[in-house]
Order: structure tokens, then sequence, then C-alpha cells
């Protein structure tokens, strides 16, 4: 199974095949990654490269780890006891599986923007300052430049600007997790993980991270989860194909969804089974 | 290879295929048709592969907008996606191949009457049969699926070409020989002109199945051997009468 995927994937010559994508250093290099809930082996000496400053999507039906790894990312299973991984996540070459980062650390360079919205309930204006304020301590005038252009890069500022100290509570879905995409870039991460964040919003609102998310890879380096296979063929560069905690396949989108090498992974884009 | 989950796009993916096959039979029947109108010399018969030509044109409109509403109800990608390009590109050389037949039929009502040996005939005759098989094996290569089989197809076009260049030749030294020839011959030398076409249609298929299955293109140059396009034939130089 493990045959299409090749450890020291070439992205030279794969990633170039996309027009537009060119080739880019590794941002994040798994490499013989198990992961365990309890007894449960939920991801199965993974090997997988991130390149920087690209989209990276992940795919695979319900239960197939591909969350999982995004929440090794960032370490968010730190938080439940039980829960371990084994093997190697470098970013930028130090390990985040190790003990080597602090958590804060790990996730104020990979911030995370979750399926459903998640705005503190504080005025909008505070929701990206929050964070900010956890890292940095900044006057008044620097926070409010800060504010203003991370609502401009996640594509809200004119729908915000003039109610920025009213509740976050009162925005539409789809404005709530274009704030949330703010609040993430406000920490300057290097790379944002996004858990299917559009699968509660409406055709418009999805459209709009979507188009978000194209602007947002100039800068950053992005990894979406993903139900939506049409999503994943419109806005990544790179697909993966996770199934029963193994990744199947991976390879330029472009490939993926036209002629994938992988049987599981014909059967699953085309909607054989899943 | 297994069925979707959602069993309606199955259905819509064979009643596709379905119509492709049919088309091609239809062109196939067409192409044979005209050819025998040629050979016996039968208006009648060519009177009705000019009229039958609509029912394949009426086939690929069919076959145009269900693979169009299938794209926009189901995105397909991967091998599906592949299944209906295949599907639109062969509906289209199948429709070629059935006006280049409609035209043999035409001319075949052109020449109705006028001198017509026979022997001028025969090597017509002789490429529409290596025509009609090539053609016949890329539809079962197509509704067989097998790349090996249209990768054979492809490689036999060639054939096709040569013959096509020694029938120019041929035809033109009959013109050369008896001005009374060339009207028919000139109309025998579109005929196989569409002839060969039809084998280039073929070759199309062809290149579309091995598409349509593998996800790659035949690597290779295609083979070409029509060299009438630099071929002619001189004039017999005069004898000086002493």
């Amino acid at each position: 199974m493990n045959s299409a995927v090749d450890p020291t994937f070439n992205l030279s010559s794969s990633v170039a095949a996309k027009p537009g994508a060119v080739e880019a250093p590794v941002k994040i290099q798994v490499n013989k990654l198990n992961f365990y809930y309890g007894q449960n082996h939920a991801l199965k000496n993974i090997n997988f490269t991130i390149p920087e400053k690209r989209v990276t999507a992940m795919i695979g039906p319900s239960g197939c780890g591909k969350s999982t790894l995004l929440r090794v990312f960032n370490r968010m299973y730190d938080l439940y006891p039980g829960q371990r991984a084994e093997g190697e996540v470098l970013f930028d070459g130090v390990n985040v599986v190790g003990k080597d980062l602090d958590s804060t650390v790990v996730r104020s360079r990979i911030g995370m923007v979750f399926q459903k919205p998640t705005p503190f309930p504080m005025s909008i204006y505070d929701n990206i300052a929050f964070g900010v304020r956890l890292h940095e301590s900044i006057n008044k005038a620097q926070m409010d430049e800060r504010v203003e252009s991370c609502l401009r890069k996640a594509a809200i500022w004119e729908e915000t600007k003039d109610r920025l100290h009213t509740s976050a509570l009162g925005m539409s879905g789809g404005q709530q997790q274009r704030l949330c995409i703010a609040r993430t870039i406000a920490v300057r991460p290097e790379v944002i993980l996004l858990d299917e964040p559009t699968s509660a919003l409406d055709p418009i609102s999805t459209s709009k991270i979507e188009d978000l998310i194209d602007e947002l890879k100039q800068e950053f380096t992005i990894v979406i989860v993903t139900h939506n296979m049409q999503q994943a063929a419109r806005c990544a560069d790179l697909t993966a194909f996770f199934y029963l905690g193994e990744l199947v396949e991976v390879g330029t989108s472009d490939v993926i969804f036209t002629n994938p090498k992988e049987i599981k992974t014909r059967d699953y884009i085309t909607g054989r089974f899943g | 290879m297994p069925e979707h989950t959602v069993s309606a796009f199955d259905v819509e993916l064979k009643e596709l295929g379905r119509k492709v096959v049919e088309m091609g039979g239809q062109a196939e029947r067409l192409v044979s048709d005209s050819v025998l109108s040629l050979i016996r010399r039968d208006a009648a018969a060519a009177q009705r592969v000019v009229l039958l030509d609509a029912t394949i044109d009426q086939l690929q409109r069919e076959i145009e907008d269900k693979a169009v509403l299938v794209i926009a109800k189901r995105q397909p990608v991967a091998s599906d996606l592949r299944d209906i390009v295949a599907t639109l590109r062969i509906s289209n050389d199948l429709e070629r191949i059935g006006d280049l037949a409609k035209n043999i039929g035409k001319r075949v009502l052109a020449i109705e009457g006028e001198y017509h040996p026979q022997k001028l005939v025969r090597g017509v005759e002789h490429m529409s049969e290596l025509v009609l098989e090539q053609l016949k094996e890329v539809l079962d290569a197509y509704a067989g699926r097998d790349p090996e089989k249209a990768l054979e197809v492809w490689r036999k076009d060639a054939s096709v070409d040569t013959m096509y260049t020694s029938l120019f030749r041929e035809l033109l030294t009959y013109m050369m020989e008896d001005p009374r020839n060339i009207s028919v011959c000139t109309h025998l030398l579109f005929c196989a002109k569409n002839i060969e076409r039809i084998g280039d249609h073929a070759t199309n298929v062809a290149e579309t199945v091995y598409y349509m299955v593998t996800g790659g293109m035949i690597s290779d140059d295609r083979p070409k051997a029509d060299a009438s396009s630099e071929t002619t034939v001189s004039f017999p130089p005069r004898t000086v009468q002493g």
C-alpha cells in the first residue's frame, strides 16, 4: 500500500507539475510517525513532507487519521492523557513531537482553525488582540495596526471596521470563521492548520474562505483537512489520501484528481466507497 | 471496478458508454454501406447513407447533453472524469466519420452513370477493408477498455497511409492515361482521402481509449506514412517520331 508514498517525495518535480507551483523547501517533515489513542493505533508509520508556502490537503473517510495528524502537528494531543505519538515531526528541522519544544511555542508558530467557528465571547477587536497580548507586549497604536492588518488579510476588514468593538458572536458563521483565521494569523504563525474550515458554512462563505486560502499561501504554509474533495482539488497544491491510519498516496492535486496511482485513492475520490 | 455509492451515477455512466458503442456501430455501418454503394454503383444505397448520417449527428448531440449534465451533477474526477472526456472526444470522432461516409455517398451519386471501370474502384475497396477493420478493433478496445488493443490500432494506421499514397499515385496515372477517367478518378481520390481520414479518426479514438484507461498519452510520435502531399506523377517523355 505504501508503494505510492515516496518518503523522499520529490517536490521539485511533482510540485512543479502544477502550473504556478514552483519548487518549495520542506516546512514539515513527518518521519515514521505512529500515534495511539490508548490502545487504538490511529496513525501507522506515516512518512510525509509538507512544502513551505503551499497548500497541502489531507483527505480520507472519517476515522482515517487525517485530523489526528493535524492535531499532532500542533501538539494538541498533549492535553489528553493516554494519547501518545512516536516518531518525528520535524518543523523546520526541530522535532515537535519530542520534548524539545514547549507546546505554547509550537502553537504560536503553528496556528489552527476548527470546523466550527469558535470566536471568543468578546469584541471583534479583542478576539484578535487577546492572542497577541499573550505573546507580545505592544502599544495601542501597534495593536490597532495589527488588528487591521489581520482583518484585511482575512478579507473581513470591510465588513467589520465599523463594528470592531461589538461582540464577535453577532457575526454570521462565515464571518466568524474568517475572524478565527484573522485571530490565527495575528500571532504570526508560519503554518496554519485548517480542520474542515468550511463544513459549517454556506457556499458563498465557503468560496470566500477558499479565496482567502489562495491569498494566505503567499505568506503561510497551509494544511487543510477537508471532506469536500472538490475543495481539495481547487485549493491544494498537494493532496494526501489517508485510509485506516495509513497514508495511501500523496501527490500534486492535479495528479491525484485526474490519475491517482492507487486503486483505493481512485475508489475514494470517485465516490466508490467511504 | 466497484460501483459508486450513488448508484444513479453508475447508471448514467453506463448509459453514456452504451450510446457511444451504439454510435460506433452506426458509424461502422455507414462507412461500409458507403463503400458498398460505390463498388456496386448503387445510387439508392448511397442516398440512404446520405440520409442516415443525421441519426449519428443526433446521437452525438444526445451524448454531449448527457455528458455535460453528468459533469454538472456529479463533478466526476479521476477515472470517471476520463471516461466522460473520452465519451465526448470519441463521439466527436465518430460524428466526423459519419460525415466522411456521407460525403462518399454524395460522390457516388455524383458519378452515377459515368464511365467507371471496376479496376479503379478496387484500390478504394481494399483500403476501406483495412480501415473498417481498424474501426471495428478500436470500438472493441473501447468496449473492452483495452489499452493494448488501442495501441495496436494506433500503430497500424501507417499501413492505411501507405495504401493511400500508392492509391493516389495509381489514380493520377489513370487520369493521365485517359482524360475520360478524370472526373471519376477525382471523385475516387476524394473517397480514398475520406477513408484515409476515417482511419485517422479511428487512430484518434485509439489515443482516447488509451488515455481513458491509463490516464496517460501514447508517448511515441504518431506513425505517419501519408506521402501523398509530396507525390507527383510526371508524364512519360514524348517519343520523338523519326
